[in-house]
C-alpha cells in the first residue's frame, strides 16, 4: 500500500539567467514501512525532492499524495499540521534548538500537539532512551556531540510516532563509528515498521535500505530494490 | 490558540533563560529609562506647579480662606464668623488678618537731596497675631534671617523677600525693591497717610504671596490704619485630617457667611494662571514622554528583529517541525513583554520608593517653587500599560517579518 504517491512533480528556480529546473517530471511510489534511500551526486536535486516530499517547499507543479490526501491541495496552517502530526524530520546539521535541553527539544513537537506536560515528558524521555541517551536528558545541545545531538535529533522525528521520517544527509557531519550508530538507529525504526526516507551520497548506507531511487540533474536514472546479497555485502 | 500561547511561553521562557545575562540586563536598565522618562519628565513638570500650589496652600491661604469681598473695605460681622468657624466640627484652627496695601521707606535718611527718588518697595501690610498665623501657616519655618515676631514687639516687621533687592536683584520700571536694608535696618512704614518707623526683626522666603508682604502685630497695624472693630481682612483656615474644603464651603455659604466674606477653597484661590501652566507642562511631559516611548519602541524592535534574525533558521527548523508561525510569534512577543514587565516594575520601585520620597524630602529648589514629583498610582499604571502595549507591537511586528519567511530558505539560511 503507498503512503506516498508523487506525479510529475517539478521543481523550476529563478535564477539571474533564467530558470533552473532542479527536478523534472518525477514519479514515485513509496510504500507503508519501506527504507528508501536517495541517491546521487551533488546538485542532482536529491535534497530538493526530500523538501518537496516533506512538505517543506512547494513544487512548480505536479501531485504529491501522503497517505490519501493532496499535499498541494493544502493550506499553509493543514500542510504545518500535517509535518507536525504525521512527518518526523532529521537534517544534516542535526536542527535541535540549542535554548532547549535534549528533553525539551524532544518534548516540543509533542506539546504543540496538544499533548499534556507529563505525557509529553514520558514520550520524549522514551524517545531519547531508545537511541541511547537517556543518561542526557537535562544537557543541553552545547554539551553533546555531534553523533549525541543527531540522536536527540532522530529522538525528536520519532517522538510523536510520525507515518515517515524524512532525513537529509543524517551522517553527512559524522565520523564513520558516529554515522554508523546513527544509520543503526533508523535500521531499527524500519525493523518496527516506520518509513524512512533518506538522502545519502553514500552508497554503502544507500545498500542498507529496501529501496534505492538515484537522482541525476533532477530525474531519476535508476530505481532499484537492494537485494539481501548487496545488504549482506554492506553490513 | 491556547497551544500558540503554552509553546509561546515554552519557548520564550528558556530563550531568556539561556539569553546571556548582560544583554538582558542592559535591555531592561533601557526600559527602566524610558519608563523614567515617562514618569519622570512629567512628574517634575507638573510637580513644579504644584509644589507651588501646595505651598500657597500650606503657607499662605490654608484649607480655606475668607477674604474680603469686593467693594468692601474688610470682612463685616468677623467676631461672628470667627465665633461659627472656631464651633465648626471641621475646623481645626484660625488665623484672622488684618491687611492693608503700604509702602516701606529705606534711604529717606540718607538722601543728600530732596529730588533724589526715596528707596522703597510696595507690598500688603499683614496685621498678624504671631502664634495664631504660625500655628497656621507655619511662617516662623521660612524666616531665612533675623527673628520672628513675638506678642510684645511693638514696632517690629519682617519683610518678604521679593520686597529686597538682596533677594529679588530686579530692576525695572514700576517695580522696585529695597536696598541695602537688612534685619536690624530701621525703615519708616507708610499706609495711606499715616506713616510709622519700624525695625525690620526678620526676613520671610515662602516662594509665595506672604513674600510680596510685610508683616506686624495686629494690634500695632490696627493702631496705624485707626481700626477699632475687630472685623480683619481674611482668614485663613485650617480643617480637621480628611475634611473636605468643597464641603465645609457649602456648608458657610448655607449659613450666609458669603454674604460677607468672600469663601474660597485652597484650589479657587489659586492663580488661574497656575492651573493653566500645570496642564501645559502636563502635556509638555507627555510629549517629551511620547519621544522616549517612541524611542524605547525602536530598541525593542530592534532587539527583537536581531534577536529574530540571528535564530532565523532555527524559526524555520521551528516551523518545518510543525510548530505554528502564531506560536513562534507569540514567544517573541512574550519575551520583549518580559523586558517591557521588569523594566516597569524596577522603574515603579525607584520612583515610589526612591525619587518620590526623595524628592519630598529634599525638593527641587526652583525660584517660585519647591518642586515636587507628582506620580500618582492611576498615572504610572496608565503609562505602564502603554508601554508594555507600545513594546507587544515593537516585538511583534519584526517576529512577523522574520517568521513569515520562507520555511526552507529559513532553515537553509538562504
Amino acid at each position: 500500500m503507498s503512503i506516498i504517491t508523487i506525479k510529475n512533480l517539478t521543481k523550476k528556480y529563478k535564477s539571474g539567467a533564467g530558470e533552473l529546473t532542479a527536478l523534472s517530471s518525477v514519479d514515485i511510489e513509496v510504500e507503508k514501512g519501506e527504507f528508501l534511500a536517495i541517491t546521487g551526486r551533488s546538485g542532482s536535486g536529491k535534497s530538493t525532492l526530500l523538501y518537496q516530499i516533506g512538505l517543506l517547499d512547494r513544487p512548480t507543479s505536479g501531485h504529491i499524495v501522503i497517505d490519501g490526501r493532496d499535499a498541494l491541495a493544502m493550506s499553509e496552517d493543514e500542510r504545518t499540521y500535517l509535518r507536525l502530526s504525521e512527518l518526523g524530520y532529521v537534517f544534516q546539521d542535526y536542527a535541535i534548538l540549542p535554548a532547549l535541553t535534549s528533553l525539551e527539544n524532544v518534548m516540543l513537537p509533542l506539546l504543540m500537539m496538544g499533548v499534556e506536560t507529563k505525557h509529553a515528558k514520558d514520550k520524549a524521555t522514551y524517545a531519547l532512551k531508545r537511541v541511547g541517551l537517556e543518561d542526557k536528558l537535562a544537557n543541553y545541545p552545547s554539551q553533546l556531540s555531534g553523533g549525541q545531538q543527531q540522536r536527540v535529533s532522530i529522538a525528536r522525528a520519532i517522538a510523536h510516532e510520525p507515518k515517515i521520517i524524512f532525513a537529509d544527509e543524517p551522517t553527512a557531519n559524522l565520523d564513520s563509528e558516529t554515522s554508523e550508530m546513527v544509520l543503526e538507529a533508523f535500521l531499527d525504526l524500519h525493523k518496527e515498521g516506520q518509513t524512512i526516507i533518506m538522502v545519502t551520497h553514500e552508497k554503502d548506507y544507500a545498500a542498507l535500505t529496501d529501496r534505492v531511487i538515484e537522482l541525476s540533474d533532477g530525474k531519476i536514472i535508476n530505481d532499484f530494490k537492494v537485494t539481501k546479497k548487496e545488504r549482506h555485502k554492506t553490513s | 490558540m491556547k497551544n500558540d500561547l503554552r509553546i509561546g511561553f515554552f519557548l520564550a521562557l528558556r530563550e531568556i533563560k539561556k539569553a546571556n545575562k548582560w544583554t538582558t540586563a542592559l535591555i531592561i536598565t533601557v526600559m527602566v529609562l524610558t519608563f523614567l522618562n515617562l514618569i519622570v519628565i512629567s512628574g517634575v513638570l507638573v510637580g513644579l506647579i504644584e509644589g507651588s500650589t501646595d505651598a500657597n496652600r500650606y503657607r499662605y491661604t490654608g484649607d480655606l480662606i475668607l477674604s474680603t469681598l469686593p467693594k468692601k473695605n474688610f470682612i463685616e460681622r468677623s467676631t461672628y464668623i470667627q465665633s461659627l468657624l472656631e464651633n465648626h466640627p471641621y475646623v481645626e484652627r484660625i488665623s484672622p488678618r488684618y491687611a492693608e496695601p503700604g509702602r516701606v521707606q529705606a534711604n529717606y535718611k540718607n538722601r543728600t537731596r530732596l529730588s533724589d527718588a526715596i528707596d522703597s518697595a510696595g507690598g500688603m501690610v499683614f496685621g498678624i497675631d504671631p502664634a495664631i498665623e504660625d500655628s497656621v501657616t507655619h511662617l516662623s519655618k521660612y524666616l531665612v534671617e533675623g527673628e520672628y515676631l513675638d506678642d510684645s514687639d511693638a514696632d517690629q516687621i519682617l519683610i518678604g523677600a521679593n520686597l529686597l533687592y538682596k533677594y529679588t536683584p530686579v530692576e525695572s520700571p514700576g517695580f522696585s525693591t529695597l536696598k541695602n536694608v537688612e534685619v536690624g535696618s530701621r525703615v519708616r512704614l507708610v499706609i495711606g497717610d499715616t506713616s510709622r518707623e519700624v525695625t525690620v526683626k526678620g526676613i520671610i522666603k515662602s516662594k509665595v504671596d506672604p513674600d510680596q508682604g510685610i508683616f506686624m502685630i495686629d494690634r500695632e497695624l490696627k493702631k496705624i490704619i485707626g481700626r477699632n472693630d475687630n472685623n480683619v481682612d481674611s482668614m485663613a483656615v485650617i480643617l480637621k485630617k480628611n475634611a473636605d474644603p468643597k464641603v465645609v464651603k457649602d456648608d458657610l455659604v448655607n449659613q450666609g457667611v458669603d454674604q460677607y466674606a468672600l469663601v474660597q477653597t485652597w484650589e479657587e484661590a489659586q492663580p488661574k494662571f497656575l492651573n493653566d501652566i500645570k496642564a501645559t507642562f502636563g502635556l509638555l511631559g507627555n510629549m517629551i514622554g511620547s519621544i522616549g516611548l517612541a524611542v524605547a519602541s525602536i530598541t525593542i524592535f530592534i532587539i527583537i528583529f536581531v534577536n529574530a534574525i540571528t535564530r532565523r533558521r532555527f524559526i524555520g527548523i521551528l516551523k518545518g517541525i510543525g510548530i505554528r508561525s502564531r506560536a513562534i510569534e507569540v514567544s517573541y512577543v512574550i519575551q520583549s513583554l518580559f523586558y517591557a514587565f521588569f523594566g516597569i516594575a524596577i522603574g515603579s520601585l525607584i520612583v515610589f520608593l526612591v525619587l518620590q520620597p526623595y524628592i519630598a524630602a529634599h525638593p527641587i529648589n526652583f525660584p517660585f517653587s519647591d518642586g515636587i514629583l507628582v506620580a500618582t498610582f492611576s498615572g504610572t499604571l496608565i503609562r505602564g500599560i502603554i508601554l508594555l502595549f507600545a513594546t507587544l507591537i515593537a516585538g511583534y511586528i519584526p517576529a512577523r517579518l522574520v517568521v513569515k519567511q520562507n520555511t526552507l530558505d529559513a532553515i537553509l539560511g538562504r
